[in-house]
């Protein structure tokens, strides 16, 4: 299990109905890729966050699946339509089955 | 049957070449895979699909990439010159602004990032842009 992951999430706090927005994520992994070799030359096992997903009130904005090809502290950019006032919901899905997760609230105008 | 020496070292480089061009093709076919199993065989023949990347990447560890595909359901990004290809596919909800999206990448190495987009339509279209990578990013 990665130490210390802590999910950090962007987004404006009020929005007029149907407008679109940006959304910024990053969450500290170290994504460890399963390429790279210990000081002994043994291959350090794979380590990351395979899937991301954004919801906004239960409804799907984007799912991401991710390979160790994605950085280390994994960031995404990307934009969401907000019909009415609500919540969203960030999952990330560890290769070890843990979950972390963080919302925000946005109101409309 | 007697070997000279030139041509014993004329052998041992051809071989190596031979091994190098078998490496390359491999890794390259199993990109093409991945792209079959995305598409499902299907031609790519659509245009509409937008990749930005860097021309230049001093650090292979983190190279900002950029998809915008409007319309699309789904995009998947290839690094064809990685120990695995795929680096990610993203799906889009009923929710999406709009069918782009923004990430970091790792690049082992100068090559081609390839970005396939399944529109709502059925169609695919393609992109790709050769990255310099000045410092590769696969550690070990």
């Amino acid at each position: 299990m990665a130490e210390n992951v802590t999910p950090r999430v962007r987004v404006p706090k009020e929005a007029a109905a149907g407008e679109v927005i940006t959304i910024k994520t990053l969450i500290s992994h170290p994504m460890e890729s399963g390429q790279r070799k210990d000081k002994e030359g043994n291959l350090i096992p794979r380590s990351i966050i395979n899937r991301f997903t954004c919801a906004f009130n239960g409804e799907t904005v984007i799912d991401v699946a991710m390979e160790p090809a994605i950085s280390t502290n994994p960031y995404f950019e990307f934009q969401a339509k907000v019909p009415q006032s609500g919540t969203f919901t960030f999952t990330w899905i560890d290769d070890d089955g843990s979950t972390y997760e963080d919302s925000k609230d946005i109101a409309v105008a | 049957m007697s070997y000279s020496r030139r041509h014993t070292l004329a052998m041992i480089a051809g071989s190596g070449i031979t091994v190098m061009l078998g490496a390359r093709m491999a890794l390259a076919k199993s990109a093409e895979e991945m792209i079959a199993a995305f598409t499902g065989g299907a031609q790519i023949t659509g245009e509409g699909l937008t990749l930005t990347a860097p021309e230049i990447a001093e650090n292979g560890n983190t190279v900002p990439v950029e998809v915008d595909a409007p319309g699309a359901e789904a995009i998947m990004i290839l690094a064809t010159g990685n120990p695995n290809p795929d680096v990610g596919v993203f799906h889009f909800g009923p929710l999406a602004g709009a069918q782009m999206a923004s990430t970091r990448i790792r690049l082992a190495g100068t090559q081609e990032v390839v970005a396939i987009a399944r529109m709502s339509d059925g169609s695919f279209a393609r992109a790709a842009q050769e990255v310099k990578v000045t410092i590769g990013g696969c550690g070990g």
